[in-house]
């Protein structure tokens, strides 16, 4: 390639990658190739308001205005053998959580929690490998009890219970469960480092039977593990091949007793700059806020992620760690003029 | 006043907790008993937390902020 003349305004030198972004994802609602990502996430600072401007653009174009809110709750805590390096949940690593179950009336007294923020998405999630008889089991009769509540009879129902099977896969989609989370974690070339007792291929193998059974795929992973800038762009369009309906954005929570307990907390920018970068190479998924945000930004910071490509948030507190609590996001949106996404607009 | 650091588990009366109360404060429910520096059996909801010493039996997130 040529080099453009150095008087060539910003936004329309061919070079510059958020000139060919405005052009390709923002007019033509195409993601961005790893190169171009890269690129975006190698942006200097000074560059970082058009940026955040940029995906904002993006998202409202080809997601809308409405935010997508979910509640989530762990249905069992802890003690799970594998060895995320980055999961205070394993047994593997001296963390201090304990394992716990929670009763199905927990379970209910979650879901209503989360449904009283107006939230539409609740995700029932549990620390294993994947689920065996008695979990699905629990997972059935909370389904239920949920389902026989007025105040959550027609909440849609997430599930996150590790790896399945393919009978384990037509089971939850029997139930209704109508999005099922399994995160990639990081890209394929970094995952080795994070996970050794499973691997990549393992987890994109149950996306893909979850996909093919008519559930709504939800896959995202956890920034800052150590990943370079390039692995990052790898991971952003291996996310983009998979074509998820949703990507949850985690930043690190450096857990005590985890081998990444040392690990800095992501910067603010980096994070910002992630956050954009990911919603120009998935321009149309719903890309949410989850764990690590309130580490990672304080209060500001959320409100620039909403305006920088996030269009859903997880409310209230995680499944190990707590979040703010929800009336504070709730006033955000509102203050931000970001409807709530409704019930009727999911189904 | 806690003898022990709900979030390290060491006494309070050593050593420096300040980024323990932070994170307490921000990310993390309590781990530990803060009577008798057991594990704690801990539960978090969307709204709130729950956590059980086999001694000293629950504490809640509406008792500590009350
Ligand atoms: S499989 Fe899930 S719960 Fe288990 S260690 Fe990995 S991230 Fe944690
Ligand atoms: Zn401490
Ligand atoms: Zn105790």
């Amino acid at each position: 390639m040529t080099a453009a003349p150095q008087t060539a305004a910003a936004d329309t030198d061919p070079r510059d990658v958020l000139s060919i972004a405005r052009e390709q994802v923002l007019e033509r609602g195409e993601g961005l190739s790893e190169e171009q990502v890269l690129r975006v996430l190698q942006l200097p600072e000074d560059r970082l308001e058009e940026l955040l401007a940029l995906a904002h653009e993006v998202r409202m174009r080809w997601c809308g205005p409405e935010v997508e809110v979910e509640g989530i709750v762990s249905l069992k805590t802890g003690g799970c053998p594998e060895d995320c390096h980055f999961c205070s949940q394993s047994g593997q690593f001296p963390s201090p959580v304990r394992s716990a179950w929670l009763d199905i009336p927990g379970l209910v007294r979650a879901a209503k929690q989360t449904a009283a923020t107006g939230a539409t998405e609740f995700c029932i999630v549990a620390a294993v490998r994947g689920p065996d008889k008695r979990l699905l089991s629990q997972v059935r009769s909370g389904i239920e009890a949920i389902r026989a509540e007025p105040e959550t009879s027609d909440i849609n129902i997430a599930c996150s219970l590790g790896m399945l099977t393919q009978d384990q896969v037509d089971e939850l989609a029997d139930m209704g469960v109508h999005r099922y989370n399994h995160n990639l974690e990081t890209a394929k070339s970094h995952f080795p480092e994070v996970v050794t007792t499973h691997s990549w291929e393992e987890r994109w193998d149950t996306l893909r039977m979850v996909r093919d059974a008519g559930m709504e795929v939800c896959c995202g992973g956890i920034i800052g593990m150590g990943e370079t800038l390039a692995q990052r762009a790898e991971f952003a369009v291996q996310l983009a091949a998979l074509e998820p309906d949703e990507v949850p954005l985690n930043f690190l929570i450096p857990n005590p007793g985890t081998p990444y307990e040392n690990y800095p907390v992501v910067e603010g920018v980096e994070a910002l700059r992630t956050v954009a970068a990911f919603r120009l190479a998935l321009p149309r998924t719903i890309l949410r806020f989850a764990g690590g945000r309130e580490l990672t930004f304080g209060d500001l910071g959320a409100k620039q992620g909403m305006l920088g490509g996030i269009n859903a948030i997880i409310v209230g507190n995680y499944l190990t760690n707590l979040g703010r609590p929800a009336v504070q996001d709730l006033e955000m949106l509102d203050e931000l003029s970001m409807p709530i996404k409704a019930l009727n607009q999911t189904l | 006043m806690d003898e022990f650091c709900g979030w390290c588990g060491k006494s309070t009366g050593e050593g420096e907790h300040g980024a323990c109360a932070s994170r307490l404060g921000l990310v993390d429910p309590p781990r530990f008993c803060s009577a008798c520096a057991r594990r704690m059996v801990v539960q978090v909801t969307p709204a709130g937390w729950s956590a059980r010493c086999s001694r000293h039996g629950e504490s809640t997130s509406e008792q500590a902020t009350d």
